[in-house]
């Protein structure tokens, strides 16, 4: 037997519901990874997170105790973690990750805005203020929920004059940008991703890394939101010799990422799917959204060489060893 | 014997349940990562009908869904599978998890 669908979806809409996040983590957590990068708080044009990269260590851990219990009897255990999940916050007692994937997926937002400030780019950071968007709960179609929830995060932005998003994974992008405007009377938030960002300003690379890498788009990228060409172009200057694999652009194959919080096991087949396919290309890989970067990973074991967009960039256009002022 | 629920196909939409257009022609089903047979084609066509039953019975492979849109990248027809999918989850989760 499967998890039981409604009482997951029903813990992680009561997550949101009371605590704005579907998996609450403290705010230390999730903002440790802007510390010393004395970002202003608030202001015109910011960085929004929305917490993604924060998060997936906590679900990774999360999901390996589920993957191990589907098709056990221990599913009886998340029906009375509903009830008591409205009292308590039982996730925080759910498995921690550890200190170093923690810091690996923080380093990757460090780089993001170490980018950015190599571009030019001026912004802020909501820092504790900052809300999830409410991805999951949209994909598993508790749209009410998300209606109240898309409104406070508005409200945050609004309250600190906020009038351009800069985002750093596809999901995210697709909330603010495509999924939002319906949603809240008035909206009228510039938003892009920090790819299209870069490439609008120009970023020009201190070296060139001389490697090459088969990409693996986002299906959020590609088939909702048309990023396609920043994510080349940033590479190529970068020097690095994008291949293509089987199923690529418009047509990636999805990493089977979004089937976690409900079918674990089916995650891991969809994942390894993909990875047969990036294989047969080249052994070092690129991906540009969380949720293929950990679900590509857990399938790939040392077959191949996995790296966030961000790694790469910051290291051909921040110069040697990635040196650029936030770093 | 089905029942047939005349209303469902409103219940579900909220405005557009956008399948009508299906010709079915099995190129979701091929390209699709998941290996959903049913969706959109039978799935989508129970809706239309209005044969809840049948659907309700597919509650899996409706949650199963990436929402990865390969299907409609290759759909000749256009349909808004995702959204579609969306909209079934929505249904499902007030009139059978009552969330
Ligand atoms: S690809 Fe489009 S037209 Fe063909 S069966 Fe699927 S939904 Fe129908
Ligand atoms: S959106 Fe759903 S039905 Fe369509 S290809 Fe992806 S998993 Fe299959």
């Amino acid at each position: 037997m499967p998890l039981p669908t409604g009482d997951t979806i029903g813990i992680l809409a009561d997550n949101l519901r009371k605590r704005n996040s579907v998996l609450p983590i403290s705010a230390g957590n999730a903002t440790k990874w802007a510390s010393g990068l004395s970002l202003p708080r608030g202001t015109k044009t910011v960085l929004y997170t929305g917490m993604m990269y924060q998060l997936i260590p906590y679900i990774a851990a999360m999901s390996k105790v589920q993957a191990g219990i589907e098709d056990s009897f221990l599913v009886n255990f998340i029906k009375l973690g509903r009830q008591v999940n409205k009292v308590i916050n039982i996730s925080a007692f759910m498995a921690m990750p550890s200190k170093s994937m923690k810091e690996a997926y923080n380093r990757i937002l460090v780089n993001i805005a170490a980018l950015l400030q190599q571009a030019g780019v001026q912004f802020g950071y909501l820092y504790e203020e900052e809300l999830y968007s409410g991805a999951l709960i949209y994909d598993l179609g508790v749209d009410d929920l998300l209606g109240e929830h898309a409104q406070k995060v508005y409200n945050t932005f609004k309250k600190h004059g906020v009038k351009n998003v800069i985002t750093v994974d596809p999901h995210t992008t697709n909330m603010l940008r495509s999924v939002y405007p319906a949603l809240i009377k008035g909206y009228d938030l510039n938003v892009k991703s920090y790819l299209e960002v870069l490439v609008e300003r120009k970023i020009q690379p201190k070296n060139s890394l001389n490697l090459e890498a088969v990409i693996h788009d986002s299906c959020v990228y590609a088939r909702y939101e048309n990023v396609l060409n920043e994510q080349r172009t940033l590479l190529a200057n970068a020097g690095v010799d994008v291949k293509e694999p089987e199923n690529s652009g418009k047509f990636t194959l999805c990493c089977g990422g979004p089937a976690e919080s409900l079918y674990p096991n089916k995650a891991k087949a969809g994942a390894q799917k993909r990875i047969d396919q990036l294989i047969k290309v080249s052994t070092n890989a690129v991906t540009m959204c969380p949720i293929c970067f950990v679900n590509l990973q857990k399938a790939a074991g040392d077959r191949l060489r996995l790296n966030d967009i961000s790694t790469y960039l910051v290291q051909a256009y921040c110069g040697e060893g990635g040196a650029c002022a936030a770093r | 014997m089905a029942l047939v629920n005349p209303e469902f196909v409103d219940a579900v939409s909220r405005g557009e349940f956008n399948a009508s257009a299906c010709m079915n022609c099995g190129v979701c089903s091929a390209v699709c990562p998941m290996g959903i047979e049913l969706l959109p084609r039978k799935l989508f066509r129970y809706v239309l009908l209005g044969i809840e039953d049948r659907v309700l019975d597919n509650t899996e492979t409706i949650y199963s869904c990436l929402l990865c849109k390969m299907c409609e990248a290759n759909c000749p027809a256009r349909v808004r599978i995702a959204e579609n999918v969306r909209y079934l989850r929505y249904y499902i989760n007030k009139k059978v998890f009552k969330l």
